[in-house]
């Protein structure tokens, strides 16, 4: 894993509390461990959203995401957030355009300072990937913020997937999953069970039990992290069924 | 980070959303259908090698009584063991609580899909007799399907009729049938200890007010163009057997006219019609169906239960006088129409007829000259 996901996020309470409630605590320990949630899942997202929709330069769109971080701790953004009215991931890129609107307005970019939670994150990384994928019509940049969110937590549920089969010594899970699910070549190249059991040297019948073990953690922990990312019973439904079809009835 | 391209990400949505079936001997393929409260996939049977339909509660932890109610389903499709009714090979859950039951694959279309590609009548008729045995065999049995409509009825490759998604059945008691229901120790429940005499069916065009062990949804499901006015009125303590007349009249419509009834009509105008008692003719909607046809159809599309056929078996022995050319019981012929059906029926011996007193004619006049 590299720095960008260690920074945060992935250590807020297992409580599965909402981060969002936690933005809008008094505790400012309780304040700043939910933003460094936020940023984890978000800063990616936020960072090309800018990029790509406000036109910006690398540069300025790495103050700008950094800037709306801090601002948004510092001016208590999330604050001001109603669950009863939009999404959270709604109300937050309306929260960066708003932002980034009124920096152009003013005309200076905002300095980064104080307590910022993506400090160390690797912009470079976010750059490549707007390099190597495709760019989004100018008509659909909300549905593009919403596909680079999922893509962003789906990134972080990988990783600690990878940290947990590590540490419960089910790494040949991981790798079947790795084989299997993370295939870059897409579903034309998938490999067949029987290729996966040869190259990991278990039984074909293993392959079924093993995806099926690290499908069902891979979806656990994206729950839990929609659970944290989410600030009613209501809000983490409807978003579990747009990002995974769950139906939590 | 990794990097998760496009492809990636839809693939983990994708087989995330999947149920997980470890464990057992199934591997999901695709997904076929999904309905209000599960998904039925294609998968195959690694144990025996063959394709299987697994059809799967989408509802997370589902409470006892959501997962008792599939268990149900399932549980009646294998009672009725009928060519025209899907057969369960399995029943199961998944680790995360949620039921699962594997049918029978069937390779073919669903009659929507057959009836456009069939363009002889009597070839539909006699699918349309096959769907009406099955129907027929499960009342029979004390069950009634409650949501048949085309896209619940497969026409395999090879001329078999199924009728599937026993979803919203019901199950009535009767005489001998309820007793044996009662004796099954699955099927006991409150209502269960009614004693046969008080179960026994009513008699043909009473609305009874029918007692049921269980239930599988009390919600108003299915395609309202094939609903009886009692299910889109929400009267859900008088169906019975008439109710599935009601939809294979529904479905005769389809496929006389290739048309939906009531299609383009929104579930609140269907229920202002039946309120009115508006009727359906398949007539307006191509003028040359045979009226006996129209008769038989509207017959089962009545309003009242009262005014359609008592049973299933009466509404095939319609549809078998027809293809038979012999009078049908919902239509009353004029003189001309009975002398030509009179015709259409014995046309051979009638042509023979004419042919020998014809020459008989001729011999005689030749024979004076």
């Amino acid at each position: 894993m590299s720095n960008d996901s260690k920074i945060r996020g992935s250590s807020f309470p297992t409580t599965q509390m909402s981060a969002i409630v936690g933005l809008r605590s008094d505790d400012l320990s309780l304040r700043f461990q939910a933003a460094e949630l936020m940023a984890a899942v978000y800063w990616k997202p936020i960072y090309k959203y800018i990029r790509l929709k406000w036109n910006k330069s690398s540069d300025d769109a790495k103050d700008l995401t950094q800037g709306f971080f801090t601002r948004a701790l510092e001016k208590d953004f999330f604050r001001s957030y109603d669950p009863s009215r939009a999404r959270f991931r709604t109300f937050l890129r309306a929260c960066v355009d708003g932002f980034v609107s009124n920096e152009e307005k003013a005309a200076h970019r905002v300095k980064r300072g104080g307590d910022c939670p993506i400090e160390s994150v690797d912009f470079n990384s976010a750059e490549m990937e707007i390099e190597f994928s495709e760019l989004p019509e100018s008509s659909s940049m909300e549905d593009y913020f919403y596909r680079e969110w999922i893509r962003s937590l789906f990134s972080m549920a990988v990783d600690i997937l990878r940290q947990e089969c590590a540490s419960a010594g089910k790494t040949t899970q991981f790798e079947v999953f790795e084989r299997y699910d993370l295939n870059e070549e897409g579903a034309t190249g998938k490999k067949t069970y029987e290729a996966i059991a040869s190259e990991v040297g278990i039984p074909v019948s293993q392959v079924t039990n093993y995806l099926a073990y690290a499908r069902r953690e891979f979806r656990r922990i994206v729950l839990e992290k929609l659970r944290e990312l989410t600030a009613s019973d209501e809000e983490f439904r409807n978003e579990a069924r747009w990002v995974l079809g769950a139906n939590l009835k | 980070m990794n990097w998760l391209n496009d492809e990636m990400v839809n693939h983990l949505r994708e087989v995330s959303a999947l149920p997980d079936l470890s464990g057992t001997p199934y591997r999901i393929l695709r997904s076929l259908a999904s309905g209000g409260m599960a998904t039925v996939y294609l998968a195959e049977d690694a144990k025996l090698s063959r394709q299987v339909a697994l059809k799967i509660m989408d509802v997370l932890a589902p409470s006892n009584e959501m997962a008792s109610r599939m268990q149900t389903e399932a549980r009646i499709i294998a009672r009725l063991e009928h060519p025209g009714i899907v057969p369960i090979h399995d029943v199961g859950s998944l680790p995360d609580g949620r039921v699962f039951y594997v049918m029978k694959y069937v390779h073919g279309d669903d009659l929507t899909k057959y009836a456009r590609k069939e363009g002889s009548l009597p070839e539909r008729l006699r699918v349309f007799l096959k769907v009406c045995e099955a129907v027929a065999f499960a009342h029979a049995h004390g069950v009634i399907h409650r949501d048949l409509k085309p896209a619940n009825i497969m026409v395999g490759a090879f001329g078999e009729v199924l009728v599937m998604d026993w979803g919203v059945a019901k199950i009535l008691l009767t005489g001998d049938e309820g007793t044996q229901l009662s004796g099954d120790p699955y099927f006991q429940g409150e209502e269960g200890k009614a004693t046969a005499d008080e179960t026994r069916l009513q008699p043909p065009g009473e609305i009874p007010a029918v007692p049921f062990v269980e239930t599988l949804s009390g919600t108003v499901l299915g395609t309202p163009s094939y609903m009886a006015p009692e299910q889109a009125l929400g009267q859900t303590s008088n169906h019975n057997q008439s109710t599935d007349v009601y939809s294979l009249g529904a479905i005769l419509y389809f496929l006389l006219t290739h048309r939906h009834p009531h299609e383009g009509a929104s579930i609140g105008q269907i229920r202002e019609r039946f309120l009115r008692k508006q009727v359906l003719r398949p007539r307006d909607v191509v003028s040359n169906i045979p009226r006996p046809l129209e008769a038989v159809c509207m017959k089962s599309l009545a309003t009242d239960p009262l005014d359609r056929y008592s049973k299933v078996e009466d509404l095939e022995a319609d549809i078998e006088a027809y293809l038979s050319d012999l009078a049908v019981s919902a239509y009353r012929e004029n003189v001309l129409e009975k002398a030509g059906r009179w015709f259409n029926r014995y046309r051979f011996i009638v042509l023979l007829l004419f042919a020998y007193m014809f020459v008989r004619f001729l011999v005689f006049f030749l024979a004076r000259r």
